[in-house]
């Protein structure tokens, strides 16, 4: 499991540099998190652009990796893939996150 | 002869051991051979979200206290992709299938981490149907493919 981290702005930018965090994957991610958002910027941008699929422990992780943080940081997620939009979708959990369609925009100006 | 008939007679057969990895690439196997490897986008991530949680509970439920093998055939068929899911492990907790019920997602302290597995089979496949037989767990479900050109 390849996760960088870049500081961006105000931002952390969590890439997940894998084609899926599945069932495989999905504790290996979890720790990554943890470890990568201690720094406690407030703003963390899961950047999933390279994720063509996502099952439920990969849900679940994405979902702990949120309740990990600390309660002045929050967790939004960018380039979501088709896939990984149904897996969100049909369960209803992109109604809990902040989903960029696209990388934010105001990042990428920083950046 | 059109891509609809080239869909035709074509099947898979994929056994994988019960192991999260084992099941990783059983399933890029599988969506590899045909029937997956023809279908669009679209159904293609709904067959693999399907496939995907029901090999993952094999591997966590039916083969928690022992491993062992799946089976998997796909068939192309008249109605859709009709599979055929075939494991040694336990049986499903009362004979049945998990209803699948959706979490409330309102508190986010409280936000499943789990659980979301049956809830995605049962919104995405078809004709969901458990059998035990001889030691054996059966799942048959049908999933959507390409009208097939008669």
């Amino acid at each position: 499991m390849k996760v960088v981290a870049q500081q961006v702005g105000d931002a952390l930018v969590i890439r997940v540099d894998q084609d899926r965090i599945d069932a495989a994957s999905a504790i290996q991610f979890k720790d990554q998190m943890r470890q990568l958002t201690q720094v406690g910027m407030p703003r963390v941008v899961l950047d999933l652009a390279q994720v063509a699929f996502i099952d439920s422990s990969g849900l679940g992780a994405i979902v702990a990796a949120m309740k990990g943080l600390g309660p002045a940081q929050k967790l939004e997620l960018s380039g979501l893939t088709d896939t990984v939009k149904k897996v969100f979708r049909l369960t209803r959990m992109d109604t809990v996150f902040t989903i960029h369609h696209d990388f934010p925009v105001n990042l990428a100006e920083a950046g | 002869m059109t891509a609809h008939q080239s869909f035709r007679k074509q099947a898979s057969h994929v056994i994988a051991h019960a192991d999260p990895l084992a099941v990783r690439h059983g399933l890029a196997s599988l969506f590899a051979q045909e029937p997956l490897a023809c279908l669009s986008e679209d159904m293609r991530g709904t067959a693999e979200i399907v496939m995907a949680e029901v090999l993952n509970n094999i591997v966590e439920h039916a083969y928690a206290a022992q491993s062992g093998a799946i089976e998997v055939c796909i068939d192309l068929g008249e109605h859709g992709l009709e599979c055929t899911i075939t494991d040694s492990g336990a049986p499903m907790p009362g004979d049945d299938l998990p209803k699948g019920i959706p979490h409330a997602l309102d508190q986010i302290d409280d936000l499943p981490e789990g659980g979301f597995g049956w809830f995605l089979i049962r919104s995405l496949a078809q004709d969901l149907q458990y059998s035990r037989f001889r030691d054996q767990n059966f799942l048959r479900f049908r999933l959507p493919a390409p009208v097939l050109v008669a």
